[in-house]
């Protein structure tokens, strides 16, 4: 489990609008390439001094490649991320403001507290 | 001495500007009941003429990342530019910036540290919307000079409720022991019940109407001690998965003081979340 590799690959992806179109367009290649590229990355250091032990487990990598947000909810990723990257992704694609938002809370309404924990 | 002339608590809705400069179709129904209740708000600032802001708020994953968590951290620099893309691009908030005051900023950090909070310091700081949305509502001309200061309400393991309140305590002491004869206003934003990213997000209201009841009253007669009864980090997760930013406002209670009600109290239910506004006068309500 690594919930804060998680949330890197969420946080690395939202402020950067390349980025987020590409995760838009290309989920499984995205996270493909920030794994191989970006995981081990020491933010704020040169990418020499990178961290060697960085890896997602299946789960997390199959709930990012599929834009699965109710998995990334049940894994323990942050929300406020996974809910700021996916409404830049997918706010655009619903007439009626707010829609997105509205339909994401719809599909976790299985949820109940307490909601799993985020602690990383 | 500094003076502190207005002890002020607010919600930071980074809806409002969009909201309240939106034309025809755009703008929402609550759009001008919402204006109307900031404007009076403002004035509770404005009225006051202060010369330097203390602005207490945290940063949502914008320059503050995990692999480095402070949980209180002083800002410590000659300016701080403001907002970022992903606040541009969901909120509509413009990029700003702000002067600092140096000398408040190192009283601060000196004495906190000697005090007994071990207190992060940032030279460079790019400050988000949770300080920049209450400059937006409060001081939209954006002219006064800012030191600000950053809680974790967000990153849990996170400090407890207790601590905030005591730093709010030790900021109000530290401010009014600062050689300067500048005049302070002490303004620092959280939530009431808030869930984000979750099922109970963009309801009608607040994910927690009972909460936000109890919470409003606590912050409006100073009820530390019944507010620290009921409020743990366990129990904050109830109301709504982001309420620990609640903590902020806990942290604003003990900037007020004990049992100091406050001189102005003001709420807006909204869609989401319940806006609340709360200013106290140290010296007693202006005339």
């Amino acid at each position: 489990m690594s919930r804060y590799l998680l949330d890197k690959f969420l946080f690395t992806v939202d402020r950067d609008p390349e980025l987020v179109e590409r995760y838009r367009d290309d989920p499984v290649g995205t996270v493909a390439w920030w794994e191989e590229n970006v995981a081990g990355r020491l933010l704020g250091c040169p990418p020499v001094e990178g961290s060697t032990w960085q890896e997602l487990t299946a789960e997390e990598r199959e709930a990012l490649a599929t834009h699965d947000y109710p998995a990334l909810f049940r894994l323990g990723a942050h929300p406020f991320l996974t809910l700021t990257l996916f409404i830049a992704m997918f706010e655009r694609d619903y007439d009626e403001p707010l829609g997105f938002q509205l339909a994401y809370a719809t599909t976790l309404a299985h949820f109940s507290p307490p909601y799993p924990d985020i602690t990383t | 001495m500094a003076e502190v002339v207005a002890v002020i608590a607010s919600t930071h809705h980074p809806f409002y500007l969009r909201a309240s400069t939106a034309t025809g179709d755009a703008r929402p129904p609550f759009a001008d009941e919402w204006v109307a209740k900031v404007e009076t708000f403002r004035a509770t600032l404005t009225r006051v003429n202060p010369d330097l802001l203390v602005m207490v708020g945290s940063d949502h994953f914008h320059q503050l990342w995990l692999d480095n968590m402070p949980q209180f951290l002083v800002g410590k620099a000659p300016f701080y530019d403001a907002n970022w893309y992903n606040e541009e691009r969901e909120f509509g908030l413009p990029r700003m910036r702000f002067t600092g005051n140096l000398d408040l900023s190192s009283h601060l950090l000196r004495q906190g540290l000697d005090a007994g909070f071990d207190l992060a310091f940032s030279n460079e700081l790019r400050i988000d919307h949770s300080i920049t949305c209450p400059i937006i509502t409060l001081r939209p001309q954006a002219d006064l000079p800012i030191v600000p200061i950053y809680t974790n309400i967000f990153a849990p393991p996170l400090p407890q409720p207790a601590r905030f309140v005591e730093l709010g305590r030790t900021i109000r002491r530290l401010v009014e022991s600062w050689p300067s004869d500048l005049r302070v206003a002490i303004i620092g934003t959280g939530h009431l019940s808030l869930e984000l990213g979750g099922p109970r997000q963009f309801g009608p209201h607040g994910p927690d109407p009972e909460f936000d009841r109890k919470a409003v009253e606590w912050i409006a007669k100073g009820d530390i001690e019944g507010c620290l009864a009921e409020v743990t980090l366990d129990s904050l997760h109830t109301p709504g998965n982001a309420t620990h930013g609640f903590m902020d406002f806990m942290l604003m209670m003990g900037v007020a003081g004990d049992h100091v009600a406050a001189d102005y109290v003001d709420t807006l239910d909204l869609f989401h979340t319940m806006e609340a506004y709360f200013t106290w006068y140290p010296k007693g309500a202006v005339s």
